[in-house]
């Protein structure tokens, strides 16, 4: 299948999920879902069948309320049927509200409390080059996150010990919860600061499918560096009233603009 | 005479040697931790994170998660309290095999003062699901504490001291986790203590049998999870209980025994500790003597329970 028109499933995967959960956070799940769906249909060295294989790549997605594109990737991908889906963040459900990798399938690490994820994709990553192991550690930070005093030990941590076969996508969407990272706390210039930390910067169109990719394949070539792939993002992408819209960071689409989204998206299915 | 912290570093480079899992994490102060002792002769499989606490349990958390038995290093006060919440979301919640070795603790830091002695990691780590809280009373019991440690599979806090104290066991010492052990026989009062305090608690019990009173004494080296029946033995046998730590009494040995005696309808507890205070610099035993973590003490309050 075509990586756009799974990019294109994910999204009605987030939008079906959240209205049936009525919780959770659409925006910055939204604006990540070609990042992951290049990832995972494309880049990472990953078998469904067998999620904790030592020799997979692996995923931190550090931005941990992004779990509806996390969890609609996963189902896509195989690892859990997407009937599951419908338990987001409802009793019971191993798909709990930021991701648990003691439940669920092919989360490789537990996220949620903002600006842990990319240490411990450091710690993945040092253990890979110890055990001599070729896999790669890819993360997902947020803009907002980027705030964390966290990401900045673990991003001088990263390239004090030339973790090359980490690749990092900043989700550059502009927006965190309580406004424009720029009104709240600018993190600009992001890129002179990961370069001032002596990472490989790159900056994309973060919904081009072909850039990320070109992405990835250019941080594979880099030695010696950490890569960090700043993808310029829309938050709510791909629904015209969820786009860019601070509102729309974590909350749940009534039935009628589930419906809606779903249209603009071309029907479910 | 031995420092725990000197047993952790040569626990350290036995378990590196049996087992290439164990790597170490330090916060810039592997000299101090001597985890720097495992550095010289595993360097490859030592990690110094810099002087960055939340990044050291976050690096150690991804290690763990890919198959590591990380052992993460630095002084109490900021291994717990400043890298706290990544301890419970990063480390704890997934139940990864991180093992935290704090050095350190208490008022023997001594003349650094207040903001260098840990009077609350008990507390912070005790209230953490899937976390073991361990807390050496000498050096032999230290170095067993890390073997047991690296074997279990889940998170583990070591607690560590910078002073050298007397050493209490021998060799055919065993520990186990979750076991407390009577060290000394006593029908008419029971004292339990952990850490440096295990030993003046015995010195007071002999004491107390000078006068009489057969004073039974527990090291309570496993805080978390707590050896419920030698408590409520205890609280069955004896007249009541004096609890001993160099922790506040809020949260620590003390309120654990507590919790074990007050939900069995049992005994009288009274606890020594910290009040609800700082301490200050001086040197360490001084400070125990001071802030009423005496021989004197545990025997006045062991009287009141008579």
């Amino acid at each position: 299948m075509e990586l756009k028109e799974i990019a294109r499933k994910i999204r009605v995967d987030i939008i079906e999920m959240l209205e049936a959960s009525q919780s959770g956070h659409p925006g910055g799940s939204l604006s990540a879902v070609e990042i992951l769906t290049a990832l995972y249909f494309k880049e990472m060295n990953i078998d469904p069948a067998n999620p904790k294989s030592e020799d997979r790549d692996r995923f931190v997605l550090s931005k941990g309320h992004g779990t509806p594109v996390l969890y609609g990737t996963l189902a896509e991908r195989g690892f859990f049927p997407k009937e599951e889906l419908k338990s987001f963040r409802k009793l019971g459900s191993m798909l709990q509200g930021h991701p648990d990798m003691k439940e669920i399938p092919g989360v490789d690490m537990t996220t949620g409390s903002l600006g842990q994820g990319l240490a411990a994709a450091n710690g993945m990553a040092l253990a890979g080059k110890l055990n001599n192991k070729d896999y790669r550690v890819y993360a997902v930070i947020g803009d907002g996150e980027c705030q964390e005093g966290l990401i900045w030990e673990a991003a001088m941590l990263s390239a004090h010990y030339k973790l090359d076969n980490i690749t990092v996508f900043l989700d550059y969407n502009g927006l965190q919860i309580d406004g424009p990272n720029k009104e709240i706390m600018n993190i600009d210039p992001i890129d002179e600061k990961f370069k001032a930390f002596g990472w490989n910067v790159l900056t994309i169109d973060g919904h081009s499918i072909d850039e990320i990719i070109r992405s990835i394949g250019e941080a594979k070539e880099t030695k010696d560096k950490p890569t960090i792939i700043i993808a310029k993002t829309s938050k709510g992408k791909g629904i015209s009233f969820m786009e860019n819209q601070v509102g729309w960071h974590g909350k749940a689409p009534s039935a009628e603009e589930a419906q809606k989204a779903l249209e603009e998206l071309g029907g479910a299915k | 005479m031995i420092a725990t912290r000197d047993a952790y570093g040569e626990a350290l480079k036995e378990l590196g040697k049996i087992n290439e899992n164990i790597v170490v994490l330090d916060a810039d102060l592997s000299g101090s931790t001597k985890t720097s002792v495992f550095a010289k002769s595993y360097p490859e499989r030592f990690f110094n994170v810099g002087i960055a606490e939340q990044n050291l349990i976050g690096t150690a958390a991804g290690l763990a998660a890919a198959g590591k038995i990380p052992f993460a290093s630095t002084f109490a006060m900021f291994a717990t309290g400043r890298a706290f919440e990544v301890i419970r979301n990063s480390v704890c919640y997934p139940n990864l095999n991180v093992k935290i070795a704090a050095t350190h603790a208490g008022l023997t830091v001594g003349e650094d003062g207040a903001t260098h002695q840990a009077l609350e990691d008990i507390s912070l780590m005790r209230s953490l699901p899937n976390m073991v809280v361990l807390s050496p009373a000498d050096g032999i019991e230290a170095k067993q504490c890390i073997y047991e440690a690296a074997k279990h599979n889940g998170p583990v806090y070591i607690r560590l001291g910078r002073a050298k104290t007397p050493v209490i066991f021998d060799e055919n010492y065993k520990f186990e986790i979750g076991k407390g052990v009577e060290l000394k026989e006593g029908t008419d009062i029971t004292i339990i203590a952990t850490g440096v305090m295990v030993e003046r608690a015995l010195t007071a019990s002999e004491k107390l049998l000078e006068e009489g009173i057969k004073a039974r004494v527990i090291n309570m080296s496993t805080i978390k999870p707590i050896d419920k029946d030698i408590i409520i033995k205890a609280a069955k046998e004896t007249k009541g209980i004096v609890t001993v730590e160099e922790h506040s009494i809020i949260g620590g040995l003390g309120s654990a025994v507590a919790e074990v005696v007050v939900e069995n309808h049992l005994t009288p507890v009274v606890r020594i500790g910290t009040m609800d205070t700082f301490g200050e610099s001086g040197d360490g035993f001084k400070l125990l003597d001071k802030y009423g973590l005496n021989v004197e003490n545990i025997i006045n309050k062991a009287k009141e329970l008579l």
